[in-house]
């Protein structure tokens, strides 16, 4: 299978209504990595995740997968508040896999081991709307992993759960990522990007300030914002 | 109004009498209303649900037009399904004059523009909710339709009985294309009229209070299934 | 598909179960309402099929809001084996009703009308069935003073010359016809001295008695239906037995030749029994409160 790797954006920029929300951003995500995108809020990263997971066209620039402008469906998007539709938990992730075109017969098989992989089998035939927000949020995950991504993009995903919940939502995470699919996501946790980053991308006011190794980033931030940014957000 | 209490105990007595004819009169309310609405919402909430998630041409004429007639008359309704249906119209030669199977095809005709006005406006709030997941996971537009109808089919279930209160509770239409035959297209709305021309009042309002009755009956009936699935499915 | 089936397969549509995993599809979704809705309607036309031998009568409101037909057709239908199905309409509607071939036989009340329709070819034969008569009612305590006249014409002029409120059928109706004739016959011309005084209200004879009830108005009746009129508050019949108030009915099959698909046997049955000794015995002995409502008038 070829690969849809490298995902490039070559001076993209959004403005809808020529409102500036996002401006001349380049950016090159290789395969296997795991970044995580920081910035306050309004700085744009939940608008650069629907960039490039696709779902938002960019209004100038190029976003291009191994220089095709097609957009492969090996990559899926995990919102920070998972919609969940009305049916069981076991049929949110088989009818994401409906969509996909797998075959009804294997559907059944593949939706429980994603969901036996997010830890949530003896949940399976449960109404999806009746879980606890984590539950609900590894449901999302695992109809996102059922699919089989190359790379995950993943906004916000724990910021409306209480901390056990993050932290189980957090263990999936790792578990998708050393299963072989690249990692993008956002938070406000700081403690959960310094478990999670291989490296930071700083975002503010829809530019980005630098891009630099997760763990040289908490300690020496190059930008002025990202040091105003950590100081601000760490006690 | 010393009319009331003689009415209530009129339809008290009625109900209590289980008075064949009128039993016959309310199956037959009953059956011809439940069926407008059914083969209405066959094709009101599809449509209705396009006009929700589509992007086509024509869609914010089409909801206007189906707004607006939400508040078409029974007595219109009836008037063109008779001139569709008459030995003299184009659907004459089927016969289907004053017979319940015309007024079921009324019954729809009325029905539909709320059916479909309601359906939009319920689908589309859902379709707010789903958009960007959906998006996501690759539905299309007729995916996404049929996924919005199916997961709110709690609430589409109070639309289609919006619609059953409006069939089963109208006059004009069946009057004109059932002829309110005695034991063929007699429903309570036409006895409720024809007692009414008669002078008895009071007969004609005790039909009015136990169609009011069963009507509400419905209802809860309804609300009670959908309070129990909303708690079950969120 | 029988009825007690189609019953079944009712609450399927109305009350969606749990669907199984993965198996959540539009296309179910629409299936199940097909199948319920058609399983509706064939519950609905389920009785029609069961009457496969009927006829369909237009006749007036006054025929049936006087409860003659409830007496008289079982009477028919019973022996012959054929339902008949009254639409009631006005004598005017009832006409054009079957000018558009909506009906097999036609029993109505305006002779005038009922030629008309033969000269136009819509009917096979029109032949007299009975009478009654046309009543005037007016508040009890009446102010147009008329109460006991014997001289209708007198009374619609009075009712004219002081302006008290009448009220019309206004809609095209045997009686309708006959009250505009009574008042050209008492030298009124209605469209010079309407005026608030005169309230056409396009409606059926009951609707029409209500209101005149309501009102406390002078109003010209059938005497059937206002026998059987229940609402009459302080209403009364003020003039009555004046010849020119005499109500004729009359019955015309159809004419199968403009409109083939014309019940023409069941129809002539129907005709043919209620002309006969039999029918017109029926018709005589239908009563309220002692007092006969329709005269038998055919002749053979």
């Amino acid at each position: 299978m070829h690969t849809i790797f490298p995902l490039t954006l070559s001076g993209v920029g959004f403005a809808p209504n020529a409102v500036p929300v996002l401006a001349d951003i380049d950016l090159r995500i290789e395969a296997g990595g795991r970044t995580v995108i920081l910035g306050p809020n309004g700085a744009g990263k939940s608008v650069l995740m629907r960039l490039m997971h696709g779902l938002l066209k960019p209004t100038s620039g190029q976003i291009l997968w191994n220089a095709s402008e097609s957009r492969p469906r090996a990559q899926g998007l995990v919102f920070q508040r998972p919609v969940m539709l009305r049916r069981s938990a076991l049929a949110n992730v088989a009818y994401g896999l409906k969509l996909a075109g797998v075959p009804h017969a294997r559907r059944g098989v593949l939706a429980r081991a994603a969901l036996e992989r997010v830890g949530l089998a003896h949940l399976a035939e449960r109404p999806a709307r009746v879980l606890s927000g984590g539950e609900q949020q590894r449901v999302a995950l695992a109809r996102a992993w059922a699919l089989e991504p190359r790379i995950l993009f993943l906004d916000e995903p724990t910021a409306s759960l209480d901390p056990a919940a993050a932290r189980s939502v957090e263990q999936v995470i790792v578990d998708i990522h050393a299963a072989g699919t690249s990692i993008v996501m956002t938070t406000h946790n700081l403690g959960q990007a310094r478990r999670l980053a291989d490296e930071i991308i700083f975002l503010h006011a829809g530019r980005i300030t630098e891009r630099t190794p997760a763990g040289e980033f908490f300690q020496h931030p190059r930008s002025t914002e990202a040091q105003t940014f950590l100081e601000g957000e760490l006690p | 109004m010393s009319d009331l209490p003689a009415s209530l105990s009129t339809a008290l007595g009625l109900v209590a009498g289980l008075d064949a004819k009128l039993l016959d009169i309310v199956a037959l309310s009953l059956s011809v209303s439940l069926s407008a609405v059914l083969l209405s919402a066959v094709l009101a909430l599809p449509l209705g649900a396009l006009l929700a998630v589509g992007r086509f041409a024509g869609r914010r004429t089409l909801t206007v037009i189906a707004n607006g007639f939400m508040g078409l008359p029974a007595v219109v309704v009836g008037l063109l399904v008779y001139l569709l249906l008459s030995r003299a119209g184009p659907l004459g030669p089927l016969g289907l004059l004053f017979t319940p199977t015309a007024m079921v095809i009324a019954q729809a005709i009325l029905v539909a523009p709320l059916l479909v006005a309601l359906t939009r406006q319920t689908v589309e709030d859902a379709w707010r909710e789903y958009q960007e997941q959906l998006h996501s996971l690759g539905a299309t537009t007729h995916q996404a339709t049929a996924t919005l109808l199916w997961d709110t089919r709690y609430s589409l279930f109070t639309v289609m009985l919006a619609g059953f209160g409006r069939a089963i509770s109208e006059v004009g239409a069946v009057m004109i294309v059932g002829g309110n035959i005695d034991g063929v297209t007699r429903v309570m709305t036409t006895t409720i009229a024809l007692e009414t021309s008669k002078g008895d009042l009071p007969l004609a309002l005790a039909l009015g209070l136990i169609l009011v009755a069963l009507v509400l009956a419905i209802n809860a009936l309804a609300y009670v299934t959908g309070a129990w699935a909303q708690r079950r499915l969120g | 598909m029988t009825k007690g089936n189609a019953q079944k397969e009712v609450p399927l549509g109305c009350a969606p179960k749990e669907v199984p995993a993965g198996d959540p599809r539009g296309t179910n979704i629409l299936h199940r309402f097909l199948l319920s809705a058609l399983a509706c309607l064939t519950l609905a036309i389920g009785p029609v099929r069961a009457a496969d031998s009927f006829i369909t009568v237009a006749s007036t409101t006054s025929t049936e809001q006087s409860g003659l037909f409830g007496y008289l057709l079982p009477l028919f239908e019973k022996p012959s084996g054929i339902q008949v199905r009254v639409v009631a309409l006005g004598t005017g509607q009832a006409l054009d009703l079957a000018r558009r071939g909506d009906a097999d036989v036609v029993f109505v009340h305006d002779p005038a009308a009922e030629e008309k329709f033969m000269a136009e070819g819509n009917g096979v034969k029109r032949q007299e069935v009975m009478y009654n008569d046309f009543v005037l009612i007016g508040p009890k305590d009446d102010p147009a003073k008329v109460a006991g006249g014997k001289d209708i014409s007198v009374a619609l002029k009075k009712i004219e010359a002081s302006k008290l409120a009448f009220v019309s059928r206004g809609d095209k109706s045997g009686t309708h016809a006959a009250e505009l004739r009574l008042w050209k016959a008492a030298g009124i011309d209605l469209d010079a001295s309407k005026g608030s005084w005169y309230r056409d209200t396009g409606s059926g004879m009951g609707p029409a008695l209500n209101t005149a009830a309501s009102m406390n108005a002078y109003i010209l009746a059938d005497r059937g239906t206002w026998l059987n009129f229940k609402n009459r508050q302080s209403l009364a019949i003020v003039v009555e037995g004046d010849k020119r108030l005499f109500n004729q009915y009359g019955v015309i099959l159809v004419n199968p030749a403009k409109h083939p698909h014309v019940k023409q046997a069941a129809g002539q049955q129907f005709i043919d029994w209620i002309l006969s000794e039999t029918g017109q015995k029926a018709i005589a002995d239908y009563k309220i409160g002692g007092e006969q409502l329709f005269f038998p008038n055919a002749k053979r």
